[in-house]
């Protein structure tokens, strides 16, 4: 599949030097759900605003099918679809005018079919004439979301489209943008619930202090990074770990019942047969055994810390 | 040129003076019949005439001027002002349209609303006062060329302004000063010399006296000085436009 968006050293200094992007390299394939996560501060909505036009960046190159988005500008923003983080819009305006108008905004002529269709997907036509400030805190998400698609985009940015709303509210969008996905849309999401990225993105990109520290397939990263956890679960609490287990750097849970061993999935072989073996040997009897995978959360979490290091 | 998104800002914003029609109307159309009681009937019949020309209609072209320069700018600087203010301003920012686009399509509204309210003005005027307009292209003219202007200078303060105190100072401390002692209500010559003198500072004084020569054939400058005055004011709102669009101050980080 060919890239939709090319993103090369791009680089955001701000007038005080903050730096707020240090040379951002990004390849997005047409088709593809990327979720970008970071901490708070990390430069993710610096990144989509100066791809987007709304903030100009110091150096690089970004293209959007081709189109550079300073000298073709025009074309490159006519491709591009933005939900913004805050909840900006016109609050005595109509839904549907809000709607009609970001299409006329972006060079389309009217029609009314396609903003039927937009407001249908998203539940608002009931609301199509309402005035904005009418409506709940989701309700003006999503129009916000009818506002970016009003003009087709091929590539729709939302950057943390569930910050603040209800589980419910998140489960709806995350739906929204699989529909999207499946009309082909390429779709860049930002947010700092890993749970969001684990969910619905194709690959996972980390960025942190405005650099984009790893950009993976997320299966891939998890195989990857994913470390796993056996606890095994004995019928009478441990009081110390025999010489015999010490190998394998066992951990015990508070209550001495447990005991986890860390493997690599990546390994050759994870020493459990072994592992078992010995446990027996040390004539220790078990009660359970469970296994767990570490998630995209904990994946994060070692990755900035490390940066930070 | 994208013409649709010109036509979009200036639809969307026209809809929200038509949305208080009502109240865009009436308020100068009952400021204007006050001017009227208060300086045409009470003060006017003991002034009587100015240039051969009853008080009550010599005021109508300040009056008309008074209220296109301060709605224009009211307009269009809250016109743009207001999606900076409640953050839209990142869909015109992200939008395939460049910043003339933008300009075109706020100052062209700004324009007509104020150019709206200066033609119901004069329709009121005509309740009041007998008034003939001795050059109607003229008067149109410098009409349109005064809306056109003042609302790109209201445009030049939604940018700059950082909050709506900012938004009302320039009108206030400014403007409105300047329109008052532009001459609205009475001739320059009324003045005495070293008043006279000042008053050619004042960049108003310009703009009134040609658009009351377009209506008496009266001049307290030569009109082409008028129209000269209002060309240059014109150069200088669109070269800081043009400044603004190049730098992208206040707009763009």
């Amino acid at each position: 599949m060919a890239n939709i968006l090319e993103i090369k050293d791009l680089r955001k200094s701000y007038d005080g030097g903050f730096e707020a992007l240090k040379g951002v390299n990004l390849e997005i394939e047409e088709g593809e759900i990327i979720a970008l996560l970071g901490p708070n501060g990390a430069g993710k909505t610096t990144l989509i605003s100066t791809i987007c036009g709304i903030t100009s960046s110091t150096s690089g190159d970004v293209k959007v099918a081709g189109n550079c988005i300073r000298d073709d500008f025009r074309a490159a923003r006519s491709l591009i679809g933005l939900v913004p983080q805050e909840v900006a819009l016109e609050p005595f305006e109509k839904v549907i005018n809000t709607v009609r108008f970001s299409r006329g905004l972006f060079g389309k002529s009217r029609d009314e079919a396609v903003i039927e269709h937009i407001l249908r997907r998203l539940s608002l036509w009931d609301k199509r004439n309402n005035a904005v400030k009418e409506l709940s805190g989701g309700m003006k998400r999503r129009v916000l979301i009818a506002k970016a698609l009003a003009h087709e985009p091929r590539v729709l940015f939302l950057d943390e489209p569930t910050a603040g709303v209800d589980v419910e509210l998140r489960k709806d969008m995350w739906d929204i943008v699989a529909d999207l996905k499946a009309d082909g849309v390429t779709i860049i999401l930002t947010t700092h619930y890993i749970e969001e990225a684990e969910a619905i993105a194709d690959r996972v990109g980390i960025i942190a202090k405005g650099e984009l520290l790893l950009v993976e397939k997320k299966a891939k990263l998890m195989a990857r990074m994913g470390k796993k956890e056996l606890e095994v679960q004995l019928t009478e609490p441990l009081v110390t770990i025999p010489n015999s287990l010490a190998k394998y750097e066992l951990t015990q849970t508070q209550d001495k019942t447990s005991v986890i061993y860390t493997y690599d999935t990546r390994g050759e072989r994870t020493g459990i047969t072994q592992l078992l073996n010995d446990i027996a040997a040390a004539g220790l009897s078990l009660r359970d055994v469970s296994t767990r995978q570490s998630s995209l959360e904990d994946i994060f979490v070692t990755l900035v810390q490390e940066d930070a290091a | 040129m994208n013409w649709t998104a010109i036509k979009a800002i200036y639809i969307f914003e026209m809809a929200r003076f038509f949305r208080t029609f009502l109240q865009s109307l009436i308020s100068p159309v009952i400021s204007t019949s006050l001017y009227f009681v208060v300086f045409g009937a009470a003060i006017g019949s003991r002034i009587d005439q100015v240039d051969g020309v009853s008080y009550g209609a010599f005021i109508v072209p300040g009056l008309v001027m008074l209220t296109v320069m301060t709605q224009s700018i009211s307009n269009a600087s809250f016109g743009i002002y207001f999606p900076k203010f409640i953050g839209t301003i990142y869909e015109l920012l992200s939008a395939p349209i460049s910043f003339l686009e933008i300009v075109l399509g706020y100052v062209g509204a700004a324009a007509t609303k104020a150019m709206f309210i200066g033609v119901i003005i004069l329709m009121t005027s005509f309740f009041f006062v007998d008034i003939q307009i001795a050059h109607p292209i003229a008067m149109v003219l410098f009409l349109v060329l005064t809306c056109i202007s003042f609302s790109l200078f209201g445009f030049i303060i939604g940018i700059w302004a950082k909050n709506f105190e900012q938004l009302q100072l320039v009108p206030l401390l400014i403007v409105t000063p300047l329109v008052f002692l532009g001459g609205s209500f009475y001739s320059i010559s009324m003045l005495p010399p070293v008043w006279q003198t000042i008053s050619m500072f004042n960049p108003v004084v310009y703009l009134i006296s040609g658009f009351r020569w377009a209506f008496f054939g009266l001049e307290d400058v030569p009109v082409a000085t008028s129209l000269l005055a209002i060309g240059f004011f014109t150069a200088l709102c669109l070269g800081a436009v043009y400044w603004i669009f190049k730098t992208g101050w206040r707009i763009r980080t």
